[in-house]
């Protein structure tokens, strides 16, 4: 049952993910992979959200494991990394991968804190 | 449509794969999340080998990435898990966890694409 509830957030999260990160990198015409870092930022801040809540064990299988699993990805981090490597862009390889790191490690600290103080 | 159709087919089924490892080999609570740890050194591993074979061998076809790529192996990596595992485990954990995340992703991308282009040169 809970593996059709994983499916279920899954099916929504990817093709969310798709989309919010074109619609992104659109806005900003960059080097820097800003859909990337900011749909991971996101997932981070709102799974980080669900825990601090605590959910319901559905709720945290459709929300978390599914929507927020395939909604962030770290499939994307080092090969983006490593592609700017690659051009050339050291700083900027290096800045992307410590700053998503940090910056969701702060949104899933940031999302458990408001779920603390709301609920 | 087919494509967006494909990511979240293939996201379904990377996700449903994450879940099962993460069931097939759980942690202790306050544990080094072994599980997850895995799916992400293991799915750049992956999308290094698959970025490498779509570029040589494949760049006609047009939903190869968004299956495998974009959905599989997007929906089977975890970057909201890596960060609030952080915060469920202790500080020094934590940030070995942290450190030994990123270092092994990069280099399983790096294996996989080195490895793959070595593999298409022979």
């Amino acid at each position: 049952m809970t593996v059709l509830l994983v499916a279920l957030g899954a099916a929504i999260g990817a093709p969310l993910r798709h989309r919010a990160g074109r619609a992104i990198r659109a806005r900003h015409a960059s080097t820097f992979p800003w859909g990337a870092f900011t749909v991971n930022v996101a997932g981070s801040l709102l799974l980080g959200y669900l825990i601090g809540l605590p959910v319901a064990p559905w709720l945290a299988a459709v929300l978390g494991a599914g929507l927020c699993g395939a909604l962030s990805r770290y499939s994307t981090l080092s090969p983006e990394t490593l592609r700017l490597v690659r051009d050339g862009e050291r700083a900027l390889g290096s800045a992307y991968a410590a700053g998503s790191v940090l910056a969701g490690l702060g949104a899933a600290y940031a999302g458990l804190l408001l779920a603390q103080t709301a609920g | 449509m087919p494509v967006l159709a494909a990511i979240s087919a293939g996201g379904v089924v990377g996700a449903v794969t994450r879940y099962g490892v993460g069931l097939a080999w759980p942690h202790r609570p306050g544990g080094f999340p072994w599980s997850t740890w895995l799916v992400n050194v293991t799915g750049c591993l992956l999308i290094g080998v698959l970025l490498v074979l779509i570029t040589r061998r494949r760049p006609d076809q047009r939903l190869i990435r968004p299956f495998w790529g974009i959905g599989v192996l997007g929906g089977y990596t975890t970057f909201s898990t890596a960060s609030v595992d952080v915060l469920r485990v202790a500080p020094g954990t934590g940030l070995a966890y942290l450190g030994l995340t990123v270092i092994g992703a990069l280099l399983a991308v790096w294996a996989g694409t080195a490895a793959t282009e070595a593999v298409l040169r022979r």
